[in-house]
């Protein structure tokens, strides 16, 4: 049985994205039996392309596809050239996890609290600073050319890149090499840029397209920080899709298609920027022992992982604060009073979408956890090396959500199932899957043989040292795997807009639905919410091993 | 006491079409053979292949028998061949007592009495729930020797199991397990890289090349 475990868990994640996405198209070109329409057509695309604005929003997904990852990257790569082995170091590194689990929607919330006109950075630095009275009648949250879009984007995804290099940096040796080519008379920030990023960049390449196509397609973001006049791409797609006109579902089609076409264009751009710079690297590595531009590197590595932490924690007292602010008038720092009546007029409404919360967020993550202890214990038992096939773990990151969400909806009009809890499930699994796998594989994949040996020697058989042996020396980081997991799911928007039909409600999917009209106190109060889920699970997974193992020192050795 | 044998017949194993090592030898009870050899020679590998774990790159043939019965088709933990490696191995989540009631058939009748007798006799009574990691390395080791007498093994194999112990302790650790196992009448195979092993283990000495 486990023999299949890796190909079902390869199939479950392909198949629906594979198929999803071709069946997205069908209904672009004219064909949608469920609506009465088995013809052909170019009918939709022709209607796509005289909406107005169409140009604008495709630019702009453009532009935050290509850029987000661009200025991401680069102070990623800079910070670690400037920071590595210092103390600032040490503590970031202990950071960067929790930081990760920071909803995007509650970021979102938070920044655009922090720094509107009348946010809390606004309302620090008036009336002394800057002489203002009354909040200064300039568009910085949802600004036309989504530059406050792109910021919050890149505040998100400068943990996630950080993360991922971190944990590709080991296999490389870098002290190391850093050591040899200061021997040769580089400075250190020097040294890091010309003999490290370029063997680090092919090991996070991956990661930096998923961070493409995120940035390019994502749309509870764009709907809290991007532009309105017109959204981008991917939001005006969700609005189609959720438009009571239902023959507006074959432009929706359509417009999904081209989403897919933007991110692509946008991994193509990346491509060939990639050769670009690749080309001045070997310039500049050719060009000899230069030491020229240390500076500026070491001052922009080390201050813009400290001010990208200032961010976030702006962010989340901005979001506290209006959770729990009374009245608060412009440009005092802080309301006149505070108050927990937001928290009571909320509460009747958290509770159905706090357990669907966690009702989804459970099960998808125990079914992913499942899957891929099965994959990784049969990798084990056949004592096959690593699969090839790892790449496609990646897929529902590498395919915009919007894209294949949209034909799994097709798919299920076409076989007449309902929206439902089920399908809501598995939408989120999809996207936890590859997570859960990629926490836990690691860990497991570096378990000491010799203690399965040992028992065997014993004579356990592999059930019973696998429950008795292995489950327990990874206990942690199978905990650490379901936060992860469980963080994935809660921060998820468009698998629960879509495929419950905007029926099944979640705190996230509530609180972005809250973005249009609601109250910053009452917007706040859903995004505490959603950003201390996630902080739960982790507090869990990190507690309940020292709690476990309160009287066995050793297994904090085995890690 | 279990007066079992154990025999290598035309044993070979070749990595990548070239043969590592071929070996015919019998063990019979009490006995200790020493295997002996540079790294690289294959002595670890040929542990590895009686005890059940060799991977699948290399390629094997011969027989393992134990009291005349061949083991090779059998998964490991059917072939009732223990094993003490290098470290002591002892499961860290498991109390001592875990660890050796681990070993215990799940049939075996008065578990706690047998363990406790077993801790009694190498010295550690009273450790039951001892957590393995505040052992010293010769008292775990000596929990590992327990360990794997306490699962009724017809057969031993001993992988360098001295090598990281101090001078001193190696010397007692090494005339506890020997006599141990000589006691319980069991046929050994001792992998070692140490000529006073081998001269103490007062067995049968093969060295590989």
């Amino acid at each position: 049985m486990l023999r299949w475990a890796g190909h079902s868990l390869i199939f479950l994640l392909a198949a629906p994205i594979l198929l999803g996405t071709l069946i997205a198209s069908l209904p672009a070109f004219g064909y949608f039996p469920p609506l009465g329409s088995s013809d052909f057509s170019l009918e939709a695309w022709r209607e796509l392309f005289e909406v107005p604005g169409l140009t604008r929003s495709v630019l702009i997904s453009l532009i935050s596809g290509v850029l987000t990852p661009l200025i991401s990257l680069a102070l990623v790569f800079l910070y670690l050239a400037s920071a590595t082995g210092s103390k600032l170091d040490l503590w970031i590194r202990r950071l960067v996890s929790p930081l990760l689990s920071f909803p995007h929607a509650a970021a979102a919330f938070g920044l655009a609290f922090l720094i509107a006109p009348s946010g809390l950075l606004s309302r620090i630095i008036s009336p002394e600073l800057t002489g203002w009275e009354r909040p200064p009648d300039i568009l910085i949250v949802n600004d036309t050319w989504g530059l406050t879009l792109l910021f919050g984007l890149i505040v998100k995804e400068v943990p996630f890149l950080l993360l991922m290099s971190l944990a590709a940096l080991p296999q490389l040796q870098p002290r190391h090499r850093i050591e040899v080519a200061r021997t040769l008379g580089y400075r250190p920030t020097i040294a890091w840029l010309k003999v490290i990023a370029p063997s680090l960049y092919p090991l996070v390449r991956l990661p930096v397209i998923v961070v493409i196509v995120f940035a390019s397609a994502t749309v509870d973001v764009a709907l809290i920080l991007g532009p309105t006049l017109p959204p981008t791409l991917s939001v005006r797609v969700l609005s189609w899709f959720n438009d009571p006109d239902l023959n507006l579902r074959f432009l929706a089609a359509a417009g999904s298609l081209l989403q897919l076409g933007v991110s692509l264009i946008a991994v193509a751009i990346w491509l060939a920027l990639e050769k670009f710079v690749g080309l001045l690297w070997r310039f500049w590595l050719a060009a000899g022992n230069l030491n020229t531009g240390e500076g500026l590197a070491f001052a922009i590595g080390r201050s813009a992982m400290p001010l990208v932490l200032v961010v976030i924690a702006g962010s989340i007292l901005a979001l506290l604060a209006n959770a729990f602010a009374g009245p608060w008038r412009y440009p005092s720092a802080l309301p006149s009073s505070w108050t927990i009546q937001h928290w009571a007029n909320s509460l009747s409404d958290l509770s159905t979408p706090l357990f669907n919360t966690v009702l989804i967020s459970v099960s998808s993550t125990l079914l992913a956890l499942l899957l891929v202890v099965a994959t990784l214990e049969s990798e084990r038992q056949s004592s096959k090396s690593k699969s090839t096939a790892l790449w496609l773990l990646y897929l529902p990151l590498l395919i915009p959500q919007i894209v294949f969400l949209f034909g799994i909806i097709v798919l299920t009009e076409f076989v007449g199932w309902q929206a439902n809890l089920s399908l809501v499930i598995f939408g989120h699994l999809l996207f936890v899957l590859p997570y859960v796998f990629l926490s836990l594989s690691e860990a497991y994949r570096q378990l000491d043989p010799r203690w399965t040996q040992v028992a065997s020697t014993l004579g356990a058989s592999q059930l019973k040292s696998f429950w008795r042996i292995r489950i327990p020396l990874l206990l942690a980081p199978c905990l650490t795997a379901v936060a992860i997991g469980m963080a994935i799911s809660i921060s998820l928007f468009l698998p629960t807009q879509l495929l419950g039909a905007g029926r099944i409600t979640t705190i996230t999917s509530e609180a972005v639905a809250l973005t249009s009209g609601a109250s910053r106190n009452l917007i706040s109060v859903w995004a505490v919410v959603q950003l201390s889920l996630p902080i739960l699970g982790f507090m869990m997974a990190l507690l309940i091993p020292k709690f476990v193992w309160r009287n066995r020192s050793g297994m904090i050795d085995t890690r | 006491m279990s007066n079992s044998d154990l025999e290598l017949k035309d044993v070979s194993i070749s990595l990548g079409g070239k043969q590592l090592l071929e070996i015919n030898c019998s063990v019979g009870p009490g006995e200790i053979l020493t295997v002996m050899g540079p790294s690289g020679s294959g002595k670890s590998s040929l542990l590895v292949y009686i005890a059940g774990f060799l991977a699948p790159v290399f390629e094997s043939s011969g027989s393992v028998l134990v009291n005349g019965a061949d083991v090779c088709s059998l998964a490991a933990e059917r072939r009732h061949i223990g094993l003490l490696f290098q470290d002591p191995l002892l499961f860290p989540h498991l109390s001592v007592a875990g660890n050796l009631r681990f070993a215990l058939q799940s049939n075996a009748k008065q578990k706690n009495q047998a363990i406790s007798e077993g801790l009694n006799d190498i010295g550690l009574a009273g450790f039951d729930d001892r957590d393995p990691s505040t052992l010293s390395g010769g008292q775990a080791s000596r929990v590992a020797l327990l360990r794997l007498l306490l699962s009724a093994p017809n057969a031993v194999l001993l992988d360098e199991p001295f090598s990281k112990l101090d001078t001193q302790l190696r010397e007692e650790t090494r005339t506890l397990v020997f006599d141990k196992l000589r006691a319980s009448g069991l046929p050994t195979i001792l992998v070692t890289h140490d000529q006073a092993d081998a001269e103490q283990a007062g067995g049968e000495i093969r060295t590989l090349l």
